[in-house]
């Protein structure tokens, strides 16, 4: 990982030192932003399918995510694992934990009003926050990265940190083999079919039990994965599933439940906009994301592609 | 989950209704040690009740009741703190029709939603108002908080003292006021109205009734009397910090409604009550297993108990009458 | 004998004996936080007290005990605290009040000292202008100023450009604005100054704004532990050291106990504050030995504990002064009066105008020792700094 010297190589001819650092700072907020935002949807595109296709209202995703941030810091300080396998870990570990607790408990409530389910989920949060504390404290816990992922790349004639340009080709893997996944696949096709409509999916002999807890696995561990890969941007520590859980929640209620493609587009819009906010007007944060998204869902409230309101 | 007991024609005063008073003031009388607890356990209630008005009565699930009470707080101080004015009528006042008006206001926006969109939307909100707060240091404090609030005596005659006598006695009277108007809304045509809407709204709509405008009356009328107890709160601590607004508020308001039992009136008095005093004596001593308990407890609730404390007393009473 | 007298003379009795019993106990209240996210802090104070009840608890006039009762405020959560300070006072009898973490907790038990005559002094919360709102408070920890002005006043002098960016809440924004002036008055120029929000996840794009301003310094204040770590994470990640960016703060951004969690990205950062655990001062040596011997080999006292041993010594400096029997004004007098020359951080003493304590400023840097990062103390800024808030009023 090289630093290119001086200017680097990319120059308008023409313009204005002024022009370009602001052009260069736009593509800095970009890069960041689509990192963050990569993030959040690989995080909450699982919360998307199990509420479309469940319809169970899991506000304890976040815990997940969470989870999947500890065993990736366990596994690098702790055991000394290799980076890939610390983020197989968390992938595959959380998705196993999220199949117990979806066999033992979830699927008693499934049908159930959604105020139970609130409840049953926030009563999750708080066990699980205590949990983590006990167990991991309030101190730093501090994520040793792979040297090989340390440093920056130039691209471009600016600098990017390596990490998250990892990050986002990662995540954009992920994201198409997800996508793949769901257009392709007899899974999927099952998925989709239970999605537009439960009731006629069982009935032409779709084994909906076993499609919710496989679904809910890969959601689950999907978020395991998000919160390891994201470790970095947004800190694990122990209230993550109380701290978190309005962006996750924004993404799926603005990009639209049980779509996959909508809250693709709300999360980058969510990231950019926040990166774009922290830049530029740092006085103002998160309260610029609350606005927009009040505003968003007033003006589409099932959400920007969504197929249930 | 089984919301309120049906409607109850009959709005005759039980006599066991009266207990709860009769006890608030035996402990006021004997347990005088205890006052600033009980001040904050009726405080508390009258919360609950706010919440058990939207909750269990017309069935909106929110996640952010906590800003009407933080709005109510931090008005009282401000009022207090930076304008001067110290008369707690005037205050509560104040503070009551501001949480009014937010309520008017997000009510309609968050009525016309529903599921998951007006479940994210309470919560959004909610935090907007902890970013202001946080944000407005000038006028609230921001991090550090408002000090500087200042009570003047009751009628200028009562005044805050160090025992939290007034306080509890102060409290106990806005509670009882609102108790009353609560149960007069509940055991009417109007409350039946509200029954109608929470168990099958589409009816309602077909037989012409107002849905929206009853559920957006509830709605204010809920978040006053949460901004009322946001006030008591700041009265009776003199003193508003960040931690009136946010999630922890609402959610363990959550925990202590469920604990009393949704949709009852007395759910609201028994949630806080229970877990007040649990918290003060158990998390004293052991705090984190305290914040793991309160999510078992949640989690037990929702399996196998339903209505709360009160749900079970109901089927031990059921049982016994049975028996008899 | 009148059944009168026999119950007036067994009356007395029965006061003669209690009597040496009351003189005999004192109740202390300390208030810290036992759970929630602040969990570690007020476990930074508790750790304190019970070194010093363990090394000088004996060290009380002959026949007084000393009782410590403990109450969680949870966090920095006012009403709380003002509740069990409350019951403290009325419930358990409390002569003294101490402990808090938490500046807005202080200021809400602030009347009820007054109002009870309650002494309190304060292990931690630092907000400059709490210990004035009621004569019964003083405060032995520090203030941001303290170290915050002398920072700036040093950096002015070697640095021309810096750029402020501390975590958007009132320790913050006290911190940045003495910062901000000491800076100035050196001759150096402030280029720009962001408020960072608390519940921020990623420092990256502000670091980055910050590394486009093109400044040779980086104030920072952030609260300790993990925002602090992330902060300097990303500013390794943009590699602005080696654009040659001073990363500077006061001591609070590099605290001994997370220090080592940090890793080496906090190698180079310099500090002014009032403690170090790797100071080689005599006193702070057998502090920090006794420390590693009570609590574990790898762990390293903050300056919170430091706080707390030292208001346990005031304590029990003013109990050996009134011969065990507390009378709220003369605690307050002795306490004003206070002075420490074998404190871990150094001498120490309590201003008598403000009731504030004064304090030794160190310059550190972070480096390694032994294998290990310690914030190693390279030049003394000076050796008694009074809140220069409270200072800058007076000249108003």
């Amino acid at each position: 990982m090289h630093r290119a010297a001086g200017g680097g190589s990319f120059r308008l001819s023409r313009a204005s030192p002024q022009l370009e650092a602001f052009l260069a700072s736009l593509v800095s907020v970009a890069f960041h932003g689509i990192a963050y935002g990569m993030i959040l949807y690989v995080i909450s595109v699982g919360l998307s399918i199990t509420m479309g296709l469940m319809g169970f209202t899991n506000l304890a995703h976040g815990v997940f995510a969470m989870a999947g941030g500890y065993i990736l810091i366990v596994s690098l300080s702790r055991f000394g694992l290799p980076f890939p396998l610390a983020l197989a870990l968390a992938f595959v570990l959380v998705a196993a934990a999220s199949v117990v607790l979806e066999r033992l408990l979830y699927s008693r409530l499934y049908g159930a009003a959604e105020l139970e389910q609130v409840l049953f989920t926030i009563g999750l949060i708080f066990m699980s926050v205590a949990v983590a504390r006990l167990i991991f404290g309030t101190l730093q816990l501090p994520v040793v990265m792979p040297d090989y992922l340390k440093g920056q790349l130039s691209l471009f004639g600016r600098d990017f940190p390596a990490y998250r340009v990892f990050l986002i080709v990662f995540s954009a893997t992920m994201i198409a083999a997800l996508w793949f996944g769901i257009e392709r696949t007899l899974w999927g096709a099952m998925v989709r079919a239970a999605v537009d409509n439960r009731a006629m999916a069982q009935s032409i002999g779709i084994n909906t039990r076993r499609l919710f807890t496989v679904t809910f696995a890969i959601g689950s561990g999907l978020a395991g994965l998000g919160g390891a890969l994201g470790a970095d941007i947004v800190a694990i520590q122990p209230t993550y599933p109380f701290e978190q859980l309005v962006y996750f929640l924004i993404v799926v209620a603005v990009g639209g439940l049980g779509s996959l493609r909508g809250p693709f587009i709300a999360a980058l819009l969510i990231g950019i906009t926040d990166t774009a906010c922290k830049y530029w007007l740092p006085e103002f944060g998160a309260f610029f994301i609350y606005v927009a998204t009040i505003a968003l869902l007033l003006w589409r409230p099932a959400g920007l592609l969504g197929k249930r309101a | 989950m089984k919301h309120a007991v049906g409607y109850n024609a009959d709005a005759r005063l039980r006599w066991t209704e009266w207990l709860p008073w009769v006890a608030a003031l035996a402990v006021f009388f004997l347990l005088p040690d205890y006052l600033s607890l009980g001040a904050r356990v009726l405080t508390y209630i009258l919360f609950a009740l706010s919440l058990d008005l939207i909750l269990g009565y017309v069935g909106i699930i929110t996640l952010g009741h906590a800003a009407f009470f933080g709005l109510g707080a931090y008005v009282t101080g401000i009022l207090s703190a930076k304008l001067g004015l110290t008369d707690p009528m005037m205050q509560m006042l104040v503070s009551a029709l501001a949480a009014g008006l937010l309520g008017l206001a997000t009510g309609a926006v968050i009525l016309r939603t529903h599921g998951l969109t007006q479940l994210m939307l309470t919560l959004a909100i909610a935090a907007l108002c902890l970013e202001i707060a946080n944000k407005a240091t000038p006028l609230t404090g921001g991090a550090d908080g408002l000090s500087g609030v200042v009570i003047a005596p009751i009628l200028g005659l009562f005044k805050f003292d160090l025992y939290g006598k007034t306080a509890y006695l102060w409290c106990l009277g806005v509670l009882f006021v609102s108790w009353w108007l609560v149960r007069r809304l509940i055991y009417s045509p109007f409350g039946a109205s509200l029954a109608g809407i929470r168990e099958n709204s589409i009816r309602m709509h077909a037989i012409g009734a107002p849905v929206y405008a009853r559920q957006l009356l509830v709605y204010t009328l809920s978040a006053t009397l949460a901004g009322v107890a946001g006030a008591l709160l700041t009265q009776t601590s003199q003193f508003v910090g960040l931690n009136v607004l946010g999630f922890e508020p609402s959610g363990e308001l959550l925990v202590m409604l469920i604990l009393g039992g949704v949709g009852r009136l007395y759910g609201a008095f028994v949630g806080p009550l229970v877990f007040l005093v649990a918290q003060d004596y158990l998390a004293k001593q052991f705090p984190e297993y305290w914040y793991f308990g309160i999510g078992l407890l949640l989690v037990i609730v929702v399996l196998f108990a339903r209505g709360g404390i009160l749900g079970i007393s109901d089927a031990v009473i059921a049982r016994l009458r049975g028996m008899a | 004998m009148k059944l009168s007298d026999i119950s007036a003379l067994l009356a007395t009795l029965v006061m003669v004996a209690a009597l040496p019993a009351a003189a005999q106990t004192i109740k202390v209240g300390l208030i810290s936080t036992y759970s929630g996210p602040g969990a570690a802090q007020g476990d930074q104070i508790d750790k304190g007290v019970k070194l010093y009840m363990k090394l000088n608890g004996d060290k009380l006039p002959p026949g007084v005990k000393l009782e410590i009762i403990t109450r969680d405020d949870t966090g920095a959560v006012p009403d709380v605290a003002k509740r069990i300070a409350q019951e403290l006072i009325v419930r358990d009898k409390v002569q003294i009040l101490t402990g808090v973490v938490w500046t807005p907790n202080m200021a809400a038990i602030a009347p009820l000292t007054a109002e009870a005559r309650v002494p309190f002094i304060s292990m931690n919360a630092a907000g400059a202008r709490v210990v004035g709102m009621s004569p019964y408070m003083t405060r032995i920890s520090f203030t941001l100023c303290q170290s915050a002005y002398p920072l700036g006043l040093w950096a002015g002098k070697r640095y021309k450009k810096a750029y402020v960016a501390v975590s958007d809440f009132a320790p913050g924004h006290e911190a940045e604005g003495c910062f901000t002036r000491g800076f100035k008055e050196s001759g150096g120029e402030i280029l720009g100054a962001v408020r960072i929000p608390l519940a921020n996840p990623d420092f990256v794009p502000f670091m980055q704004r910050i590394k486009d301003a093109k400044p040779d310094a980086l104030f920072a204040f952030n609260p300790a532990g993990k925002q602090a770590a992330a902060m300097m994470k990303a500013y390794g990640d943009l590699n602005m050291d080696k654009a040659n960016i001073k990363y500077l703060g006061t001591g609070d951004i590099v605290t001994d106990e997370e220090l080592q969690g940090m890793g080496d990205i906090a190698l180079g950062v310099t500090t002014v504050h009032h403690y170090s655990a790797a100071a080689e001062r005599p006193a702070n040596k057998a502090f920090v030995a006794a420390y590693k011997k009570e609590f574990g080999e790898n762990l390293n006292p903050g300056f919170m504990v430091v706080g707390a041993w030292d208001a346990m010594d005031a304590i029990f400096s003013a109990i050996r002064a009134q011969n065990g029997k507390i009378d709220p004004d003369k605690t307050m007098e002795h306490w004003k009066t206070y002075k420490s020359a074998n404190s871990p951080r150094g001498a120490i003493s309590i201003d008598p105008e403000t009731r504030d304590v004064i304090n030794p400023e160190y310059l550190r840097e972070v480096r390694k020792v032994g294998g290990k990062l310690a914030n190693v103390e390279i030049e003394v800024i000076s050796t008694a700094i009074k809140d220069p808030l409270k200072e800058f009023d007076k000249k108003k």
